[in-house]
């Protein structure tokens, strides 16, 4: 029981040990609780990690010692197959171009939500907008998918068509393939940037709610505009902000399984042109797979799952990295 | 030095937030050259006055300002006036000095001429930021670490840092809210040393709650006083600093300086 004497930290007399030189410390039942409740969280975490991380090698590695092909860079998943050749080449490729694709396009269109919320909309607007990006996160991925699948695909064709024709000498967005809907890499991209904007647009417009008022009247008393006060003042304060903020959406996009899976035609094979079909994930290729694969093939798709998951520490600690860099310049 | 200090003539002048009247009809004169103090008790509008003076009251929403404002002769708040382009003539100091945070010291005093599009050349960037720095006299303790961070800077080296980034776009006005407010004893004197320069070449308006302050720096000292709280604040008398805290003509004046009240 605390008492108000507790709370004056001053030992209560009967209780100190009589002879003792040093008196022990004060604690209190509460502390002691707390103390082993949030010790016992870190220590729930530590085991969880290093549950999945076991569990994950110890399966990648009976599969990877068994695969017949190259596991890095063979570019077919036959892991059911006698013998079993499979490799993580068409995967790494497709989930590092979708991703890339995802960010290109929702990273500058986020900031500039993010900006027109917190800066420039008038309140009335604002809240109902910052709303409306939070339904935006709340739609389940596998809608997306049936949504990007069934309305998304058939309309790019326009847009494919167009940047064949004056784009097409770049390569990238030439398009080869004949038919008429593409449920291709690009298109994978750009409903991965849909389904990332909201967190990218959340985590970018509080910390530009967070520039103290002072910078931005700095600024504007050395006769900044409204956008050279977002240049000077919000930018930079929020830079390592928008790098977490984009660095979450990548872990999303990276990870995206079930809208990737329904959109992409599964294929096999890389192709430079990202508007033309085919091209696959880590995660959709699980989710394509793991139904009808036997132990072992259930297995080789851990292995790409470790994978998957390497990648998203890199990225996370990549972007600790930048952040880190920068302290010096955010007081 | 080319800046061309300019006499500012109020008149009439009503400040609102949102539908409270916080200043009402405030006229004045602030002669060029000079230094001029604001004092009064706390929530008086002294504040809010001064920032009416390069429009930034309007910055705060439901900000809102009537009256006049004339700037040797241009209203400051005529038709077809830029707020933008009146900030870069009068330039302002604010009570917490407020470097910014991601730029370098060098950076930070050239923010106000990359703005303005005024130095093309480094050269003549270099040579007009080392001359704000020892305007502000400042020069001699950032020479060696320009690339460093403003926010590294103690308290009133970062002020001053502020002082020499409003002086370096050469204002006419230079408006200082309570400038050393957040400063220890030995940075304040540096200031103050420093504004006794300054109105060589700007006309100077101070905030200050300090009256010390204003009797060492000002030249004319203005009294603001509000009936109760919540009521508007009003100019009660302008005058030479001297009259002001020897013989002023309104007894609150007097009630206020000798400490009876506020």
């Amino acid at each position: 029981m605390d008492t108000i004497d507790d709370i004056t930290g001053a030992p209560p007399p009967a209780a100190a040990p009589p002879a003792e030189s040093a008196p022990p410390a004060v604690t209190r039942v509460g502390d002691r609780v707390f103390l082993g409740l949030s010790r016992g969280s870190g220590i729930t975490l530590l085991v969880i990690m290093a549950a999945i991380a076991v569990f994950l090698t110890v399966r990648a590695v009976t599969a990877i010692s068994g695969d017949h092909g190259n596991f890095l860079t063979t570019f077919q998943w036959n892991a059911d197959a006698t013998p079993p050749v499979f490799g993580i080449g068409v995967l790494l490729y497709g989930t590092a171009v979708s991703s890339v694709i995802a960010m290109v396009l929702a990273v500058p269109v986020a900031i500039g939500i993010a900006l027109f919320i917190s800066h420039y909309a008038p309140r009335r607007i604002a809240a109902p907008l910052a709303y409306l990006v939070d339904l935006l996160a709340a739609v389940p991925s596998i809608v997306y998918g049936l949504w990007g699948a069934l309305f998304l695909v058939p309309h790019l064709q326009g847009l494919n068509l167009w940047m064949d024709h004056y784009l097409g000498w770049t390569v990238v967005l030439k398009q080869t393939y004949q038919g008429t809907a593409s449920r291709s890499l690009f298109s994978v991209g750009i409903l991965l940037a849909i389904m990332v904007l909201p967190v990218i647009t959340n985590v970018s417009r509080e910390v530009f709610r967070q520039v103290p008022r002072a910078h931005e009247e700095a600024a504007l008393a050395l006769g900044a505009t409204r956008w050279e006060v977002v240049r000077m003042a919000v930018l930079p304060f929020a830079r390592s902000g928008i790098i977490s903020a984009s660095m979450l959406g990548l872990g999303r996009a990276l990870g995206e399984t079930m809208a990737v899976a329904t959109v992409l035609s599964n294929s096999s094979t890389i192709t430079s042109h990202i508007v033309d079909p085919g091209g696959g994930t880590f995660a959709q290729n699980i989710a394509v797979y793991f139904g009808e694969a036997t132990p072992f093939g259930r297995d080789a798709l851990i292995a790409s799952g470790l994978v998957l998951f390497v990648i998203t520490l890199i990225v996370n600690g990549a972007a600790r990295l930048i952040i880190a860099r920068r302290k010096e310049y955010t007081a | 030095m080319i800046s061309v200090a300019k006499r500012i003539d109020v008149s009439g002048l009503s400040a609102y937030y949102g539908a409270h009247l916080a200043i009402e009809d405030i006229s004045m004169t602030v002669e060029p050259r000079s230094v001029t103090a604001f004092i009064g008790p706390s929530g008086c509008g002294k504040s809010t006055f001064l920032r009416t003076l390069n429009r930034m009251h309007e910055v705060v929403p439901g900000g809102r300002v009537e009256g006049k404002v004339l700037l040797d002769d241009e209203n400051l708040y005529g038709a077809g006036v830029d707020p933008v382009t009146v900030r870069r003539t009068v330039g302002m100091v604010f009570q917490r000095p407020n470097p910014f945070p991601t730029m370098s010291i060098y950076d930070n005093v050239a923010a106000g001429l990359r703005l303005n599009g005024v130095a093309k050349r480094k050269a003549e960037l270099d040579a007009l930021v080392e001359k704000s720095l020892k305007g502000a006299n400042l020069w001699n303790e950032v020479k060696d670490r320009l690339g460093k961070p403003g926010a590294g800077l103690s308290g009133g080296q970062q002020q001053r840092l502020c002082i020499a980034r409003a002086i370096a776009v050469e204002p006419q006005v230079l408006l200082m809210d309570e400038p050393c407010s957040a400063l220890d004893p030995i940075s304040t004197l540096a200031v103050e040393d420093l504004i006794g320069e300054l109105k060589e070449r700007f006309t100077i308006v101070i905030v200050t709650h300090n009256m010390q302050q204003a009797a060492r720096v000002s030249d004319r000292t203005a009294f603001f006083n509000l009936a109760a709280v919540g009521k508007p604040g009003k100019l009660v008398e302008i005058d030479e600093t001297q009259r002001i805290f020897s013989n002023p003509s309104v007894q609150a004046t007097e009630d206020y300086i000798s400490g009876r009240f506020g």
